[in-house]
């Protein structure tokens, strides 16, 4: 038993140290932007939800305590990476002034009138708020 | 067991925060430095885990939870920023 929590724990830690690492080699080596994305935040974000996991099971098996916390900041993170990486997308999409008539055009809605495509808002850009 | 895996995470973590240096430095954009600086807060927060299970102590959590919640926030924000010119409109 002793033998058996001291293995998950070590492959836990010794698993999500290599997907953190992994993630953080794909953020430093892929060619453009949009590839890069989706190294750290999806692989760094399954890293360190593994070392969470580790941590808690630590405090389970040796200190008989059963921790909240690591399934608080496990919680937090799996719904902030999404969000971080639809934002940054975002940013990006802006930052670099795509064509918009090189995109595919939106279709028209049930209402009647033509969406902007993603965040360029047909109407946003005829008042050139950005 | 423990403490040999508890040393090889600190190295490959180190060595995470280290690549993500490098992109913070030398990226081309702003997303891409506000990426490295998001990857960063979750090597971060690894780290502080590591650290705790290593001391045994259970004191740094509350810093890990802060850690998640501020970098998630600032992320958004600088990206409102860029978006937008502005944060709070």
């Amino acid at each position: 038993m002793d033998f058996l929590a001291e293995a998950v724990v070590a492959f836990l830690i010794v698993v999500g140290s290599i997907f953190g690492l992994v993630g953080s080699y794909g953020l430093a080596k892929l060619p453009d932007t949009m590839m890069r994305l989706h190294a750290p935040t999806k692989a760094t974000t399954l890293g360190v939800g593994s070392i969470l996991i580790a941590s808690m099971a630590y405090f389970l098996f040796y200190e008989n305590l059963f921790s909240v916390h690591e399934l608080l900041i496990t919680l937090f993170l799996f719904i902030a990476a999404p969000l971080t990486a639809n934002v940054i997308a975002k940013a990006h999409l802006h930052e670099n002034q795509v064509d918009p008539k090189q995109l595919p055009a939106p279709e028209p809605q049930a209402s009647g009138q033509t969406p902007g495509w993603s965040t360029f808002d047909p109407e946003a850009e005829r008042q050139d708020v950005r | 067991m423990i403490a040999a895996a508890v040393t090889f995470g600190f190295a490959a973590i180190g060595l995470a925060v280290l690549l993500n240096l490098y992109r913070l430095v030398l990226g081309p954009g702003m997303p891409d430095r506000i990426l490295a600086l998001d990857t960063m807060v979750i090597n971060a927060i690894a780290l502080i885990m590591l650290y705790g299970i290593a001391q045994e102590t259970t004191v740094y959590f509350e810093a890990a939870l802060l850690f998640a919640m501020v970098g998630f926030v600032s992320t958004v924000a600088f990206c409102k920023f860029i978006l937008r010119g502005d944060i709070i409109e």
